[in-house]
């Protein structure tokens, strides 16, 4: 048998459904993967090794039992450590939840589990997903593949580093701001931010609730969309999920994959071009809008005027609902307890174990946006903000009364050297300058590797309409069947 | 500090009194305003949550349909205007019993907005305005251990019970109540009565102020005539009707004694207290923390339609005041007569009891009469007293069938209230029966001739009243349990005396 750890999640579901591999092979495989090379990519804050070979003897004794399972069964899955697990140590790559162990298991988790597929464990991530390159995970940096000293983005850069690494063939990730497409830009693997409210946030650590959005990540555009299809649709726990069915993003990527785009028509953002984007991606970019051209896409410029109100508006509204979201972490029912040593006031220890347990990005953004609801401040900040958000709404609105989607560079650069964004949070907020917009308007984005600039990854995002997610998954697929996947060395 | 408190009176003819009342009502729905958790009172601590209500991470609240429609329901009772949209909020601060730390409420888009409650006070109709009815999430209880008094400071542990948070409540605020004068504690008294007595007719809410499931702050002020209002204190833990008069009446004088000396008022809370019925100074709003209000972004905005909403309105039950009017009507009640029975809370059990078969003046005389007796010497609420309406309308029957006296009916009354089953059954286990038996009353009555020689000519020779000691006689040796005015019969004929 060839390595399974090398196969798409659709290989592996074969060899599963035909008996050519057992869930107990392939599990085994990519726990012996994840222990070779983790140590060099620390992709996973938790490995369930027992869970995981538990789960894989069940898949393989339904299917001994004759029983139909799913496309993706025995396929194993990575899941982002913001998403509970129950019984498994859930962080959200923070101390303040160091050996939580949540009492229930998130809707996405559940869904996995409906799906067939295997959890091998819980991947690192920028302390509840504030942050864009993992260094701001309270245990230490992922890595990325392609270059071990450089980022492997963020937040939920272990899930695409684990990908990378081949650890895992499937991973979920979340994404407020770009979380899951831009660690898929910089890693070379496909992430897509399905519409808000189409996968369910029960389960999901908050940290923007308007904004978080869990979402698939694997290797090639049709996995994402198999992931996408098992983890989607309304959840009645979640009041903001959308009552409507998955749109089918499985026979979309299918669709996409014949290679023709004709009849498709795709906008470039005006207000991305210029200052944007390095040298390298932009002509990553521009090679790949001439690849979609070929394949018979129409493609024509829009200007969207408010999208450079994104960022700023983006950072009040997020560390608004961060600073209430986490409010809760305060030693007193769960998770860290710092300075309880019978002396000290309630408020003390309170203050206390927050001052102990939240890294300095997370308290940061509490700050600002503490600040931001107070009395007095509110109409200035966050009520702006929110008009803002109203008016990049009627922007994508209006572009998508004239294209079917929106295509731009994911992120303005590739994996940058670990370290070198992190004294300045300003160079760090702009890694999702062009990601961020899709977020306040609810709308789904896709990233999917489109070339290489001087070695690294660069991704191509695709932003649709609210509940089209399924014209992404087309052109992201039929790009991908032009220039193909990327392999990065080997580790 | 101690001071002198002025007189009531001298008050009241010196400053003209503001009052507001912040009710907050506990739903009974059969789950909390957010999970599927149960609500029932009681349960050992911590029994009754999810990772909802305890705010565990990833935890996402769900609305609860039968608390907004509660809600539109007290709306509507209370005249208001229902909101076609409107949203949660959330308001954010640090206490240990809050699991999220902060709390599901609304801010500045209640659901229920500009009503109001009339009410009966002395006879006069006074119109209590209703600011805004909205809808929030209950918080947990902590219990301070190891202080002196019972609350933060001081104590050595803090246990929280998680099993109130979460169960819906309701906020009722009124508008400031002017214009009340010396009247001003018992229109607080009478507004919380009605408010409550609202909320117990649409079903929606038990409200036991003993149980904490209706629960007021007071908010008093004080202003010299045609001088602007006064800064007003919010007396919390107001926790029986009683308390409300009390707490409105204390508060006035404390801040007249106040202001008498030149001083000035603090805008602060106020924690009342039922031994002493004074009110001592609480959390000072001037370190108020600020709630940082922003629309909950975990919840969708609540947009109920018109429809149903109109739906809803059709099918409120008549509101009290309007039921207690027909039933005085009904009763043939003088205001002050129902005024009594009011005060007595004497309303729904008299109604029960004549709607199982009682007159109302039967019904409103055991009511008002023996039984309010007894439960004001046991210290019990009227409708706590152990006999139900069923039983004094029984009770009745068998006066009506001559098969009990008014003293009988006492005393069965008296098995009743103890416990010892139906009044048929107590007449009958205990043997008070009227004794109609002609033949046994005859040798009675004979029996008490023959002992009374004396009694018995003064009848003959014509002094009828007499007879009144031989009746009474005859009631000695049949235990009461003789119809006297038959017994008075038998004694005229027996003696040969018409009469």
């Amino acid at each position: 048998m060839t390595d399974v750890t090398a196969m798409t999640a659709t290989q592996i579901a074969g060899l599963v459904a035909t008996g050519a591999a057992s869930a107990v092979e392939v599990t085994q495989a990519h726990l012996d993967r994840i222990a070779a090379v983790d140590g060099r990519v620390n992709a996973f804050l938790h490995v369930d090794t027992d869970g995981a070979l538990a789960a894989a003897r069940d898949i393989d004794a339904r299917r001994a039992a004759g029983e139909e399972l799913g496309p993706l069964a025995g396929v194993p899955v990575a899941v982002k450590d913001v998403l509970t697990t129950k019984g498994v140590p859930t962080t959200v790559g923070s101390k303040i939840l160091e050996g939580w162990r949540p009492p229930y298991d998130s809707t996405i988790v559940e869904r996995l589990r409906a799906a067939g597929t295997v959890m091998l464990g819980k991947t690192n991530m920028d302390e509840f997903a504030m942050g864009s390159s993992t260094e701001y995970s309270a245990y230490g940096p992922s890595r990325n593949p392609w270059d071990t000293d450089r980022i492997p983005g963020g937040s939920g850069g272990g899930s695409a580093a684990a990908l990378a690494a081949y650890e895992a063939p499937l991973a979920i990730g979340s994404d407020t701001g770009g979380s899951i497409r831009q660690p898929g830009a910089v890693t070379g693997t496909v992430g897509a931010k399905p519409t808000y409210g189409g996968t369910s946030r029960y389960g999901l650590v908050a940290f923007s609730s308007s904004l978080d959005t869990p979402g698939p990540c694997a290797r090639t555009v049709l996995d994402a969309a198999l992931l996408h299809a098992a983890i989607g649709g309304h959840d009645p726990r979640d009041s903001t999920s959308i009552p409507a069915p998955v749109p089918d993003v499985v026979a979309a990527a299918k669709l996409g994959a014949t290679g023709d785009l004709s009849g498709v028509r795709l906008g470039i953002v005006t207000e991305f071009g210029g200052e944007g984007a390095e040298p390298g991606v932009t002509a990553a970019f521009n090679e790949a809008v001439d690849t979609l051209t070929k394949l018979g896409a129409e493609i024509v410029e829009i200007s969207c005027p408010h999208f450079r109100y994104a960022l700023p508006a983006y950072y009040l509204i997020a560390p608004s609902e961060c600073s209430s979201n986490l409010a809760r972490f305060d030693g007193v029912r769960f998770g860290l307890r710092t300075g309880d040593d019978g002396n000290r006031s309630l408020e003390e220890v309170m203050s206390l174990t927050r001052e102990a347990g939240f890294g300095p990005e997370v308290k940061r953004r509490i700050m600002l946006g503490t600040y931001a609801l107070s009395s007095g401040y509110y109409d200035a900040y966050y009520g702006q903000a929110q008009k803002v958000r109203t008016l990049i709404t009627r922007d994508f609105t209006a572009a998508f009364e004239r294209v079917d989607a929106l295509i731009s560079p994911t992120t303005p650069f590739v994996a940058f050297p670990l370290g070198a964004r992190t004294s300045d949070p300003y160079q760090m907020y702009l890694a999702d300058l062009f990601t961020i917009p899709s977020n306040l308007y609810g709308g789904p984005g896709i990233s999917v590797p489109c070339g290489l600039s001087d070695g690294l990854p660069v991704g191509l995002q695709v932003m649709a309409p609210t509940l089209a997610d399924d014209r992404m998954y087309r052109v992201a697929a039929a790009l991908e069947s032009a220039v193909g996947t990327f392999t990065p060395p080997a580790l | 500090m101690t001071t002198t408190l002025p007189a009531y009176d001298e008050v009241v003819a010196r400053y003209e009194p503001v009052i507001g009342l912040e009710t907050h009502v506990e739903l009974g729905t059969n789950t909390k305003m957010f999970c599927g958790c149960p609500t029932d009172f009681g349960g050992e601590p911590n029994t009754r949550v999810c990772p909802v209500c305890l705010g565990l991470p990833g935890s996402l609240p769900v609305a609860n349909k039968a608390a907004i429609e509660a809600t539109i329901r007290i709306g509507l009772a209370l005249n208001c205007s229902i909101a076609t949209w409107c949203r949660f909020a959330r308001k954010n601060y640090f206490y240990p019993d809050m699991p999220k730390n902060f709390q599901i409420s609304q801010y500045d888009e209640p659901l229920c907005v500009d009503g109001y409650l009339d009410v009966e006070v002395n006879g006069e109709t006074v119109r209590i305005g209703i600011e805004r009815v909205h809808l929030e999430e209950d918080t947990g209880k902590t219990l301070h251990v190891g202080g002196a008094t019972g609350r933060i400071h001081g104590a050595t542990e803090s246990l929280v019970d998680y099993n109130r948070a979460g169960i819906p409540l309701v906020e009722i605020v009124t508008k400031p109540i002017p214009g009340t004068a010396a009247l001003a504690p018992e229109v607080a008294r009478a507004y919380v009565t009605e408010l409550r007595d609202v909320i117990r007719s649409l079903g929606v809410s038990d409200v036991r102020m003993e149980e904490g499931s209706l629960r007021c702050d007071v908010n008093t002020s004080l202003n010299l005539p045609g001088q602007e209002w006064g800064t007003r204190t919010e007396t919390k833990n107001v926790n029986s009707l009683r308390s409300v008069e009390r707490a409105v009446r204390s508060e006035m004088l404390r801040q007249a004694a106040v202001l008498d000396a030149g001083g000035r008022i603090t805008q602060e809370t106020r924690h009342f207290h039922e031994d002493t019925g004074d009110t001592t100074p609480g959390r000072s709003k001037e370190t108020a923390t600020d709630y940082r209000y922003f629309p909950e972004p975990d919840l969708v905005p609540l947009a109920p339609d018109p429809a149903w909403v109109a739906e809803l309105k059709a099918a409120l039950p008549e509101l009290p005041r309007l039921h207690r009017r027909r039933l005085q009507q009904a009763w043939g009640l003088s205001d002050a007569d129902m005024q009594s029975v009011l005060n007595a809370g004497a309303v729904e059990l008299i109604e029960a009891t004549v709607a199982a078969g009682a007159t109302p003046a039967a019904a409103r005389k055991w009511w008002l009469g023996e039984l309010s007796r007894r439960a004001n010497e046991s210290g019990v609420e009227l409708a706590d007293i152990g006999a139900t309406p069923a039983q004094v309308a029984e009770l009745q029957g068998l006066v009506d069938a001559g098969k009990l006296n008014d003293k009988l009916a006492r005393t069965v009354l008296e098995g009743v209230v103890a416990g010892e089953g139906s009044p048929t059954e107590i007449m009958t286990n205990r043997r008070l029966e009227v004794v109609s038996d002609t033949g046994a009353l005859t040798a009675a009555v004979d029996e008490a001739i023959a002992a009374n020689p004396a009694i018995a000519d003064k009848v003959r020779s014509g002094k009828v009243a007499a007879a009144g000691a031989l009746v009474g006689a005859v009631m000695k040796t049949t235990r009461g349990q003789a119809d006297a005015q038959t017994v008075r019969t038998l004694i005229l004929e027996r003696l040969g005396v018409s009469a």
